[in-house]
């Protein structure tokens, strides 16, 4: 091998170490903790229903719970204002002037749950349980006429609800919009 | 270009040539010069050009001096952290928005950049969006947990990170919802504040997100992440694996000081050039998960409505953008002469390449000059030289980023996307300026 090799090889070697030891070099000062001690946070839910908890609710106790806790805000039967139009709008996305509701818009029923249950109602998040969340859950997708009122609203049902939008949405990324 | 200034400075002092110089200096139509005139100071071009654009001192003769009543008086002792000067009040972040729900809920106020200049906003300028309010977070109680497909879920407190080894970048943070008026049928009034002010940009200084990740042992299976907020909203999103390994970063220093509460205290996401809703604020976990989670502010909102009803989701670039931030809507001209022309363009993908401004709605234009630094994802400032004549103009920038992506005009982004998209709005802004010097949004 001729000095030349030698001294490159050194280099890439050295080069190697030092990325190796760069790429490790973390103080590791995160604390082990099980999944199971951080359930109280783990409220992600997929459009699978991986993650959504045990319980149900049908559409008549969705009223009793949207008229108590939602619909000083939402209006009576998901109107809207001042928070946001709940119900209604489909056929206008379209037209001049759109209506996006959880019934003309929403791809996804398990969205509506997680959103429900992580940030409603506003002056009090994360006080409803998850009985009360799969009731005004279901309740808010029979106004839309996306179930009927027999629909009760739990970890298996909810996945399965077709969203009457949702093959009109598309995936960007990777790529980019004109 | 450079033969027009060779052809200038040779005709210095020849009175004969001078007439011509107008056509000389002039690179694109209604009075924009060479970005390079303010440069040349030391090199007698701007005798020259005086002479040529008529721009004698007119003013009037100023007052006899007198000595101020603050040079005879002592000023005031030191304070722990410093404020701007008073007389710089109506520097600030805007008219705050009525709640309808009695002082919380989801709002926004934006950043004033028609009174800045520079690349950095500063911290208590910077524009803020939250869905629930400005959380109050006690840094000792508060953890960052990484869990789901990983080899060991792990919390982090914010001292455990302070020992990270720290990474700072400039970045600028723009909410994609900002400019969406300009999608609207009609030029709504208003200023580059008020257009365009959900935009900012900082120094960010905190741990590599990919360390963290490293750390717990990234499950193969893995491809996205989310990441949430401690807010009152929960806020969260779903954000590719491959981004988060690339540059983002666990931000606890926002220009310097702690990331403001408005921004995230004590920590927050940064995905550098990405919508803003991305850069999750008080981020306190992250779930590595295969797909993505389809939450309410990644489908119900911050999707674009297409024509036809399409709805894009996970557009996550901030195209390339640019915006005339003097003269503007409030800054507004005060007579003929020469002026600079200055703003701010960036973009999502890159450096910005070159921006280009017209003084004539668009049917000329001229390269401006870019203030160093020009950096990958941060607002960068440009400058032209304007001779403005007093008469009507219309002022566009236009924004090209080193993919050579081009900002598009208004008429370009509308035959696209439709008027109805609401988001990542970055078609080209028309400032008309009257001849009194006033200067308003319109579509030109």
């Amino acid at each position: 091998m001729s000095m030349h090799k030698i001294a490159l090889l050194t280099l890439t070697l050295s080069g190697l170490t030092a990325g190796a030891a760069i790429a490790a070099e973390s103080p590791k000062l995160g604390q082990p903790i099980t999944e199971k001690d951080a359930a109280a946070w783990n409220q992600s839910i997929g459009p699978d229903g991986v993650g959504l908890p045990p319980g149900r609710g049908t559409v008549k106790r969705g009223a009793e719970v949207y008229a108590a806790k939602c619909e000083i805000c939402h209006a009576a039967k998901g109107a809207g204002t001042p928070a946001d139009r709940l119900v209604g709008g489909q056929g206008s996305l379209d037209s001049a002037q759109p209506i996006k509701t959880v019934g003309s818009y929403w791809p996804y029923a398990t969205t509506l749950f997680d959103y429900v249950r992580r940030a409603m109602p506003l002056n009090e998040p994360q006080s409803l349980s998850a009985e009360e969340v799969y009731a005004v859950s279901a309740y808010v997708l029979n106004l839309n006429g996306v179930v009927n009122e027999k629909f009760i609203a739990d970890a298996k049902s909810m996945p399965q609800v077709k969203m009457p939008n949702r093959d009109n949405f598309f995936v960007v990324y990777p790529g980019n919009l004109p | 270009m450079s033969g027009c200034i060779m052809e200038t400075i040779c005709s210095r002092g020849r009175g004969l040539r001078l007439a011509k110089q107008h056509d000389i200096e002039q690179v694109a139509g209604n009075g924009l010069l060479d970005r390079r005139l303010f440069l040349l100071r030391s090199s007698g071009l701007v005798s020259a050009v005086g002479a040529a654009t008529g721009l004698a001192a007119t003013s009037a003769r100023a007052e006899p001096l007198t000595v101020a009543e603050w040079t005879k008086t002592p000023g005031s002792w030191f304070t722990p952290y410093g404020m701007p000067s008073h007389f710089e009040a109506k520097v600030a972040r805007g008219a705050i928005p009525a709640s309808p729900y009695g002082g919380f809920g989801p709002g926004s106020v934006r950043a004033p950049l028609q009174f800045l200049d520079g690349m950095i906003t500063p911290n208590g300028l910077h524009f803020e969006r939250s869905h629930n309010g400005v959380p109050d977070i006690d840094p000792e109680q508060h953890k960052l947990l990484i869990h789901g497909l990983v080899r060991q879920p792990l919390t982090f407190t914010r001292e455990a990170l302070l020992r990270y080894p720290m990474t700072s970048r400039i970045s600028f943070v723009e909410c994609a919802g900002n400019s969406g008026a300009l999608y609207g049928a009609n030029a709504a009034e208003g200023t580059a504040q008020s257009l365009h002010g959900l935009l900012s940009c900082a120094e960010w200084t905190g741990v590599p997100l990919s360390t963290l990740l490293d750390d717990a042992g990234i499950d193969p299976a893995a491809k996205w992440l989310v990441a949430e907020g401690a807010d009152a909203a929960s806020m969260s999103r779903s954000i590719p694996l491959a981004k988060a390994m690339d540059d983002a970063m666990v931000a606890l220093f926002q220009n310097g000081e702690a990331v403001r509460p408005s921004n995230g205290y004590p920590m927050r996401l940064l995905v550098p050039g990405w919508q803003g809703n991305m850069n999750v604020k008080w981020l306190h976990r992250i779930k590595l998960v295969r797909e993505p989670v389809m939450a309410k502010d990644e489908t119900s909102r911050y999707s674009l409505l297409l024509k036809g009803g399409k709805a894009a989701m996970f557009k996550f670039q901030m195209d390339a953008k640019s915006v005339i931030t003097k003269p503007s809507p409030g800054i507004g001209m005060r007579g003929p002469g020469l002026y600079e022309i200055s703003g701010l363009a960036w973009s999502g993908n890159g450096k910005i390449a070159k921006v280009e401004v017209s003084a004539d709605g668009g049917k000329s234009w001229a390269p401006a000059a870019l203030s160093e630094p020009v950096l990958s994802k941060a607002l960068t400032r440009f400058r032209i030289p304007w001779r403005w004549n007093g008469g009507p103009a219309v002022l566009q920038s236009r924004a090209i980023d080193d993919t050579g992506y081009v900002q598009p005009t208004r008429e370009q982004q509308i035959a696209a996307r439709g008027s109805r998209a609401q988001y990542h709005c970055n078609l080209i802004t028309s400032w008309q300026v009257a001849e009194s010097g006033e200067v308003k949004h319109v579509y030109a």
